[in-house]
């Protein structure tokens, strides 16, 4: 096999059907078939290839992420252990991991209803609605905080100025937080769990039915233990969008010490206040999770193929 | 033979096609709770930006999106992200198929890289940069306050989409085929564009949509990287926000609706390319 490589390499992109004929005599064998040869022997391509990708990788991602630990810890642990001396900074956190778990818990029953009825239901507008869902992905997180500020605002706001006669604060407050970290993270469990929901059918579903299993059991038993994976797949997914949101949280939170500021939040401010230490101590946190985040996404992925 | 006939029969005719389901009442409720919560948390706030947009009337639109310092900025965003998407596609494309076909030592360090700016918060993407590429850069390039910045940025927060779309469909493309094209002397540069690339045309498309929405949607990269001055470093997100804070509501939603508009294109051209690939088969 490796032959035929070397052979058709040799022969150039130019011409590529001159020599197919005393190519394919010399080397082609009928009967069992060959291995796969899926790497190959790596010829100077591959490596000049495999450079490219790595000398990219590394000095888009690597090297600059690798700088965040760094400088956390230039001077020893002291940075990190000033972050969690700080009540404001762990008042940030602690909003931000509430929030987001809060946000998750809505997305995932959200995300697993809005699977079922999309791919397991036909309605009016299906089509209209599965495009839609994907829009948080694409919309500026900007633009997410100004339309929630112009319906939830107290002011002048479409619904605001009645949640507010109730006593109800969005905009400036934590629901507007969660509404707008709610909103970035919506599409992503929907997108990992409709293709494996597509893929599984409904058959073993319908056995159940037949079999007298109520609609909850069916689920119980039998959906949810096939979507799973996808399941932990997208929760993660929207648990790192979640904790790391940071400009639609700026438009609708006020930044309000100790009350509305989260840590992406905090960890702007403190660099623009040349807090240099301590924006990377928070930056090393949330890199941690998102590289945790990763890698149980990474580890759950083998999985998804078994299936 | 006799089987084969008589199977159709054999199969209760009452079975569902998959997803051929009608609501029942159950499912007619979720639907309703679902479209409710989805309308008051996306639909109708991203109804309001428009609206507040269309409400000084089309002049006041077009005042407010041809403002100059608005339209470079327009114009900057999209002009980069552009070229962001050109890089990715061929950057992504590369990574994708030395992922896919390649194994080396090392290369699950590479899929945690890709991932890594998904996942990484937008302002710690921009720090992480700013720690290499900004004045107290270790390698001597400062790009900070520039128009580098910009496209650094983009380039950082975009790096997943066209490798993660072109990637299972690499995965799924039979090598023995290319395995054809190679014994039949075609070369690998010939195989590639004519074998393998006609095939991941589609996902390579849908990757460079997301990666191009992705870029002209940004902002929490850029805030402590490029500066955000007028004129020169300033994008679209920024534009919207200084007007949020100027309380100038009506300009923020008209540049917003441009935003919205091209999330929107992305979003259709994205559903016809799905529809286009699952009609192929």
């Amino acid at each position: 096999m490796a032959d035929i490589r070397t052979i058709a390499d040799d022969t150039g992109g130019e011409e590529p059907r001159t020599l197919p004929v005393t190519l394919a005599g010399v080397e082609y064998t009928p009967g069992p078939r060959p291995p796969r040869r899926r790497p190959g022997k790596p010829g100077p391509g591959r490596w000049v290839l495999r450079l490219i990708v790595v000398a990219y990788l590394f000095f888009l991602v690597a090297w600059p992420v690798s700088l965040v630990v760094k400088n956390t810890f230039a001077d020893g642990f002291s940075d990190l252990a000033a972050v969690f001396d700080d009540p404001d900074t762990m008042a940030a956190l602690w909003l931000t991991v509430r929030i987001a778990v809060v946000s998750v818990v809505i997305n995932t029953v959200f995300g697993v209803g809005m699977s079922i009825l999309l791919v397991r239901y036909r309605f009016p507008g299906r089509r209209a609605l599965s495009a839609l869902i994907d829009l948080p992905l694409s919309v500026s997180p900007i633009v997410v905080g100004l339309a929630l500020v112009l319906v939830y605002n107290s002011v002048d706001g479409w619904f605001g100025t009645a949640l507010d006669d109730r006593g109800i604060d969005v905009i400036f407050a934590w629901p507007g937080i969660l509404l707008a970290t709610t909103f970035v993270a919506l599409p992503l469990v929907i997108r990992e769990v409709v293709p494996v929901l597509e893929e599984i059918g409904t058959e073993q579903e319908q056995a159940a039915h037949s079999l007298g299993a109520g609609a909850w059991a069916t689920f119980r038993r039998i959906t949810l233990p096939s979507i799973k994976w996808a399941l932990v797949y997208g929760v993660v997914l929207s648990l790192a969008r979640a904790l790391g949101e940071f400009g639609a949280v700026k438009v609708v939170s006020g930044n309000v010490l100790g009350n509305t500021r989260t840590a992406t939040l905090a960890v702007e401010e403190k660099y623009l206040n040349f807090d240099k230490p301590g924006a990377y101590a928070v930056s090393f946190l949330l890199v941690m999770v998102a590289v945790s985040a990763i890698v149980v996404v990474a580890l759950i992925r083998p999985g998804k193929k078994d299936r | 033979m006799a089987q084969a006939i008589t199977a159709p029969e054999v199969a209760p005719p009452r079975r569902r096609h998959p997803g051929s389901g009608r609501l029942t009442r159950v499912s007619g409720l979720g639907l309703g709770v679902a479209m409710i919560w989805f309308s008051l948390l996306v639909l109708i706030p991203l109804a309001a930006v428009v609206v507040t947009a269309s409400e000084g009337g089309w002049s006041a639109f077009w005042t407010a999106v041809t403002n100059e310092q608005t339209a470079a900025a327009i114009k900057l965003t999209v002009g980069t992200a552009l070229a962001v998407t050109a890089v990715n596609i061929i950057m992504g494309t590369v990574i994708a198929w030395l992922l896919v076909r390649d194994s080396f030592w090392g290369k699950g360090i590479l899929e945690v890289l890709i991932d890594l700016p998904f996942a990484l918060p937008t302002i710690v993407a921009g720090l992480v940069l700013l720690s290499l590429y900004g004045p107290k850069s270790p390698v001597g390039v400062d790009i900070a306050n520039t128009r580098w910045a910009v496209f650094v940025a983009f380039l950082f927060v975009t790096l997943p989409f066209i490798v993660r779309t072109v990637q299972p469909v690499l995965e799924e493309l039979d090598p023995e085929v290319e395995e054809a094209a190679a014994s039949l002397g075609a070369s690998r540069l010939t195989t590639f564009r004519r074998i393998v690339l006609p095939a991941l045309v589609p996902a390579i498309a849908a990757g460079a949509a997301l990666s191009f929405a992705r870029a002209v949607s940004e902002y929490g990269s850029l805030v402590l990287l490029s500066g955000n001055l007028p004129f020169k470093t300033e994008v679209t997100s920024v534009r919207v926000l200084s007007s949020i804070e100027n309380n100038n509501t009506e300009s923020a939603a008209a540049v917003a609706t441009v935003l919205l508009v091209i999330s929107l294109a992305v979003i259709v051209a994205l559903d016809v390319i799905q529809r286009r690939v699952s009609r192929r088969g």
